[in-house]
């Protein structure tokens, strides 16, 4: 099983991510599965009777309002970054926590890199799939590059222009 | 101007070790080229034709003396001896080694300065008016805002990996000097008929390949709601803007898509849930900010508008000097005094470490240890005692900052261009300088007057030159650098972009080319009338059939 970044920790993963072209008949019913967010659109609540654990995952074009209303059934939900430089998911995971109140993981996979990490866990993530290439550990590094922020984040309700108040 | 708490402090110290560290595992390998490109490009470093150039933010263009000090230090310790203003006020230099950036930024950290988001698909420099909290055609002081935007877009966490880049500048007064009609987002600072303050909001608008006056979309934010609003357009770039094509990724290619109501109700569906949460505005910030921009100690003084006078009769230089570079001042016996960074044969916009610390030097003992750049590559020392002028007038031109062309032909606005720049499909300061030397007749340059001549070496358009009276642009013809010339683009209030005259002239005939426009111009023009104005009147068709004729 592969290692991933959870919270501030590695830990070993026991979820399986199923690619897009997986179909419906192809999902185990046991595993801790993360679906593409296309099958839950199409078979919904057909899902949720699984004795496996759920989440589902949502590419940088595909847009989380679309699953805004089920979010109660997902113990994880995954946003792709296709590339580093793609930063659609950024506002994908604020609007996930901060607007529909999500409050299971939010885990980052695709091109995950150390030096997204900081920005991403201010987004709302908690979970990062580090690119297989590199050594989740050394990463880890990337979520403490900071310890002063200008705005509110998942990590910090009150922007620092009322906290200079105090 | 702003002075920097711990907390400010601390984020550039740490986004210096964070640099290093990023450079340090790019030299060991363990970032790939590919990788480590957006992350140096956040940080204002290009890996140019002949060695990387820093940029150094300069933010809305206010520096103080220590700060230039350090810049001249750096220049001569790890570049070549000069520095360069560019068209968004932040400086840049040209020679640096990359294994030394990491120690060149913990030097600028020293003096509260840094190199964040200079570059790169991120929020850029905040730009505005050269003159703010000095212009006597000021309604609002911008410079607060600013520095408010400032921090709210440093290392904002959702937006720093946008389509394409993000340019945001502010304008506070009755003319728009900050050209803010082309950028991402323009804002105006206005006071509704209560006299509360609040922001014109303009998106769209920008320069670069697919050129646009934006759209306003919003005629009266209030000042609490500034950073929510402009939350709320980002989210709506950052999830909708293009990512397939860097060329339609800014964000003008999507209000021109969607529409510009259509984009606005999105911002306003977005707004609607930002608005009254923990990032809205309040008071004391503003305030708290707002003490940095107070006035200087400003004695009570009386215009001196006879001893000048007088001067001016027995020194025909400084008269037209005065004319040219400086700015009046809203208190009375003071005067804001612009630095030309465009004498002939210097690369516009350069300027040397020497010069570095003798403007700073000047600095000190003109005007209250502050100065400014300005978009145009130019230097402002903004509060200036008019009973000093002539004696400031004498240092100047010692330091050869004291040619007199502010606002005329030769104080062009020049990108870098092929000399520099690995985009470039031309040089640009040869052509500054072939031009220049052409028009090097003062008498001739102040009987054309006012003119806005800006050169960019390739589409991105870092000259300005869609909002040049006149434009010209670097193209490349089958491998051979030609320059294509347009006119009648104009950055102020009302802006207009300019039409391209025709096929484009190698190097060798720009001079001509220019000389000949100019000629139309002179030709035709009422009296007292501008160049932008003529050409409004007439057209582009004289200025064509001149500059093409056969036997000319
Ligand atoms: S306009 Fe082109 S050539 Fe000039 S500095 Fe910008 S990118 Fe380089």
């Amino acid at each position: 099983m592969q290692k991933i970044i959870k919270g501030r920790e590695i830990v070993t993963d026991n979820w399986h991510l199923l690619p897009k072209e997986t179909t419906f008949e192809e999902i185990p019913n046991t595993d801790n599965v993360i679906i593409p967010v296309a099958l839950w659109l199409e078979h919904g609540h057909a899902l949720t009777t699984r004795d496996g654990r759920l989440g589902v995952w949502l590419d940088s074009d595909e847009e989380p309002e679309s699953i805004a209303d089920s979010l109660e059934h997902f113990q994880v939900i995954a946003i792709n970054f296709p590339a580093f430089t793609d930063g659609r998911g950024f506002s994908y995971a604020r609007l996930l926590r901060e607007r529909f109140g999500y409050k299971g993981e939010i885990r980052a996979i695709g091109d995950v890199l150390q030096d997204q990490l900081y920005f991403m866990q201010r987004c709302g993530f908690d979970a990062y799939v580090i690119r297989a290439d590199r050594d989740p550990e050394a990463a880890l590094a990337g979520l403490n590059d900071f310890t002063v922020t200008y705005q509110t984040g998942a990590d910090q309700p009150q922007p620092l222009f009322r906290r200079r108040l105090a | 101007m702003y002075v920097y708490d711990e907390y400010d402090q601390k984020i550039v110290e740490e986004r210096v070790k964070q640099f290093r560290d990023q450079t340090r595992r790019y030299l060991a390998g363990e970032l790939s080229g590919e990788e480590y490109r957006p992350l140096r490009l956040q940080n204002g470093l290009y890996i140019q034709r002949y060695a990387p150039m820093l940029r150094i933010a300069v933010p809305y263009g206010l520096l103080n003396t220590k700060q230039v000090r350090k810049l001249a230090q750096i220049a001569r310790d790890y570049d070549k001896g000069y520095a360069h203003v560019s068209t968004r006020q932040n400086f840049q230099f040209n020679w640096p080694e990359l294994e030394e950036i990491p120690d060149i930024l913990a030097e600028l950290a020293t003096v509260q300065m840094h190199a964040i988001q200079t570059s790169g698909n991120c929020i850029r420099n905040t730009t505005t008016d050269q003159f703010a909290g000095v212009a006597a055609d000021e309604l609002v002081d911008p410079r607060p805002w600013c520095e408010i935007i400032r921090q709210w877009s440093t290392f904002h966490p959702e937006f720093a990996h946008l389509p394409r880049k993000f340019k945001i500048a502010v304008n506070g007064a009755k003319m728009d000097r900050a050209a803010i009609e082309v950028h991402d987002i323009g804002l105006e600072a206005v006071k509704n008929e209560a006299g509360e303050l609040g922001f014109r909001v303009l998106v769209g608008g920008g320069q670069g390949r697919t050129p646009y006056v934006g759209a306003f979309i919003k005629d009266f934010l209030p000042w609490q709601h500034l950073l929510t609003y402009l939350e709320a357009i980002l989210r709506v770039y950052n999830r909708y803007g293009r990512r397939d094509n860097k060329f339609k990724a800014r964000i003008k290619i999507l209000v021109k898509a969607l529409g510009e109501n259509v984009f606005a109700e999105k911002v306003e569906a977005e707004w609607a849930y930002l608005k009254d949460g923990p990032s809205m505005l309040i008071e004391a910030e503003v305030e708290r900010v707002s003490k940095f921009f107070v006035d200087p100690a400003y004695e009570a003084l009386e215009d001196q508008s006879e001893a000048l006078a007088k001067l001016e009769a027995e020194h025909p230089g400084f008269a037209r000097w005065r004319t040219r570079n400086t700015f009046p001042h809203k208190k009375p016996g003071y005067i804001a005094v612009t630095l030309s960074l465009k004498p002939i044969g210097t690369a516009p916009g350069d300027i040397t470490d020497k010069q570095l610390d003798a403007v700073a030097d000047l600095a000190d003992r003109y005007s209250f240890g502050e100065l400014r750049t300005s978009h145009t590559q130019n230097i402002i020392l903004a509060d200036v005692r008019q009973d000093q002028l002539f004696t400031l007038w004498n240092e100047l031109r010692e330091n050869g900052f004291a040619t007199p062309n502010v606002g005329l032909l030769t104080d062009m606005i020049c990108c870098p261009g092929g000399d520099f720049c690995s985009l470039a499909n031309a040089k640009s300061i040869p052509v500054a300088e072939s031009i220049q030397r052409r028009f090097d007749d003062l008498d001739y340059l102040f009987d054309i007057g006012d003119i806005d001549l800006n050169i960019s070496g390739c589409m991105n358009a870092c000259g300005h030159h869609h909002v040049g009276h006149i434009g010209i642009l670097g193209v490349d013809k089958k491998g051979e650098e030609f320059y294509q010339v347009s006119l009648g683009g104009y950055a102020g209030r009302d802006a207009s972009l300019a039409k391209i005259l025709g096929p484009s002239f190698a190097q060798e005939e720009m001079p001509d080319v220019i000389e000949k426009i100019i000629n139309v111009y002179v030709g035709q023009r009422t009296e007292d009338e501008r160049f932008i104005d003529t050409y409004r009147r007439i057209g582009i068709e004289p200025f064509k059939e001149r500059v093409y004729a056969k036997n000319h």
